[in-house]
């Protein structure tokens, strides 16, 4: 018998104890990581050259100063550790409570029909139209700022779940079933690994809405927070601030899904992909 | 079209009917189906595509139920899947998230075997397919021919005494069909089981079985059956001989260019190889 061997295309590195290791060059990605510097620096210039044209932005230098100056004073450490953990809190519980109802809804008929008119009726209000609704409800500290981000991120990771539990392959399903697996075991053995790429796709869109909420949330009566650092900002038309927090924002929502991206390469490498 | 039921039968199919309703209308997918299958025998069951090969297939796995009639196994009604009737998919169905061995192994999990003569019995059978060195691979990593090999061990790895294979070579090129088809064969004469083998191929059902049975579609019922008394083990050289040949053409005619009206064959006594 011959042992033809077929390596999948590109990601050939996550499989662990693989027979075959990756045959894509390093050259590529090599060439791939000059190319992304090339870009950033080339923005960075083309940011600077239109700060000195006269528009009326503050200059990379400008705002880099900005930057140390929040540090060493340790506001900007401290406007990171609250977005963050607003952020972290309502993602995760987003995320802790979309799994399960997303599983219910997929695998029980009677669950999607009960719950699925809620979510789709929610899913047309964009989470930052609920803002005034929450602060009326419940008051101005951490509650509605940390419940319109759970909301966001839940009702993107419900979706994702609820469609992985419903993709899954019936003939994996019966192939289990003839191997003697009960439903409670085809449902932790089969539908839980099988709709774990769907979970971790919804967890990092979820996560990139939630980030997306932030900002306006952070503007319901904040004392601390990058989006309350802009906001308060925006008052002394101090341009570099609110520079200093846009970065920030960008540069740890970019962290954050690529802490996920590594996780979902780790646990759904085995997938075929292209 | 009610036989006397044989006692030997490790499987009896009795009058199975399975109907679907198929846009307000409904798709007779069989019409009334009667077969004996002996202890270790070896069947294959060909047919064009609408014949209702796969769902007497799915009746047998318990996948299916029939709309009426009854498929018995060992005497006993068929009510869902069992640990007797190992099956054996197209799409080979292995769960991609876990390696060769933990394939293997998931029916002896489920059954509740330790976990040192789990790993044991898994090893036995991945080297029966001849897999031992991708025991730690990904599904991924296997071509068909392998992922194929794969699902086979893990269907025998929780000993059933009936194997259903549903067109498992369908998907694989020519040359790795038939080094599969060999394969097949020495695995089963080392251990035996009884066997019922779906497929399209007829030069496949005639080299694998020792009977072949025809099947006709709408609706979907056995066209005839046939004894192939060629010994076993069966050889390359089997595949060229006039023997061979001369069973070959008769059920191509036999799939091909059926006759309509011609009443299906009557039920088949069993016979054993």
């Amino acid at each position: 018998m011959t042992a033809t061997v077929t390596p999948p295309a590109g990601n050939a590195a996550d499989a662990v104890g693989a027979p075959r290791r990756r045959t894509t060059g390093d050259g590529d990605r090599r060439r791939g990581l000059v190319l992304n510097l090339f870009a950033i620096v080339l923005g960075l210039g083309i940011w600077w050259a239109l700060a000195l044209a006269g528009l009326t932005i503050p200059t990379p230098p400008q705002v880099a100063e900005k930057a140390g100056q929040l540090w060493s004073s340790g506001l900007l450490q401290k406007d990171i550790a609250a977005s963050l953990a607003r952020v972290l809190t309502g993602f995760l519980l987003g995320t802790l409570v979309a799994i399960p109802v997303g599983f219910l809804m997929g695998w029980y008929p009677i669950a999607r029909g009960l719950i699925e008119p809620w979510i789709q009726f929610f899913r047309t209000i964009p989470p930052l139209a609920i803002i005034p609704l929450a602060i009326v409800l419940m008051g101005i500290d951490e509650t509605p700022k940390i419940f319109v981000i759970f909301l966001a991120a839940f009702l993107v990771c419900v979706i994702s779940t609820f469609q992985g539990v419903v993709d899954v392959d019936r003939t994996l399903i019966n192939a289990a079933r003839v191997l003697g697996a009960g439903d409670g075991r085809i449902f932790l053995r089969v539908v839980v690994p099988a709709s774990t790429p769907f979970i971790l796709v919804g967890m990092r869109v979820g996560l990139g809405s939630a980030w997306a909420t932030l900002v306006a949330a952070e503007l319901i009566a904040a004392q601390q927070g990058l989006g309350y650092r802009m906001q308060n900002a925006q008052l002394y038309y101090d341009l570099p601030t609110i520079f200093v927090g846009l970065i920030s924002i960008g540069i740890l929502g970019l962290l954050m899904d690529r802490v996920l991206l590594f996780t979902e390469r780790r646990l759904t490498g085995w997938q075929e992909r292209r | 079209m009610t036989t006397v039921q044989d006692p030997a039968a490790k499987i009896s199919v009795r009058a199975v009917r399975k109907v679907f309703p198929l846009g307000g209308q409904e798709f007779v997918a069989l019409g009334g189906v009667d077969l004996d299958i002996g202890d270790n025998e070896f069947v294959t069951v060909v047919g064009p595509s609408g014949c209702g090969k796969s769902t007497l297939m799915n009746i047998l796995a318990g996948l299916e139920t029939p709309t009426s009639g009854l498929a018995l196994v060992d005497g006993r009604e068929v009510d869902g899947p069992g640990p007797e009737r190992g099956v054996i998919f197209q799409q080979y169905a292995l769960f991609p998230w876990l390696t060769v061995r933990k394939n293997v192994e998931f029916g002896l999990s489920t059954a509740g075997v330790p976990k040192k003569e789990r790993r044991e019995r898994a090893d036995h059978f991945i080297r029966m397919v001849g897999l031992e060195e991708f025991a730690d691979a990904l599904p991924k990593m296997l071509s068909g021919g392998m992922k194929q090999r794969c699902a086979i061990a893990r269907a025998y790895a929780v000993n059933p005494s009936i194997l259903l294979m549903d067109e498992p070579f369908g998907a694989l090129d020519a040359l790795t069909r038939v080094r599969l088809q060999e394969q097949l064969l020495t695995t089963w004469s080392m251990e035996r089981r009884t066997v019922v083998f779906i497929t399209h191929d007829v030069d496949e059902a005639v080299f694998l079985a020792n009977r072949v049975v025809v099947m006709a579609a709408r609706p979907g019922r056995i066209y005839d059956v046939v004894d192939v008394d060629l010994p076993y083990p069966r050889t390359e050289e089997l595949r060229l001989s006039p023997e061979f040949t001369e069973l070959r053409n008769r059920i191509w005619r036999s799939v091909y260019h059926q006759e309509a009206g011609r009443p299906a064959a009557s039920t088949p006594s069993t016979t054993t190889a």
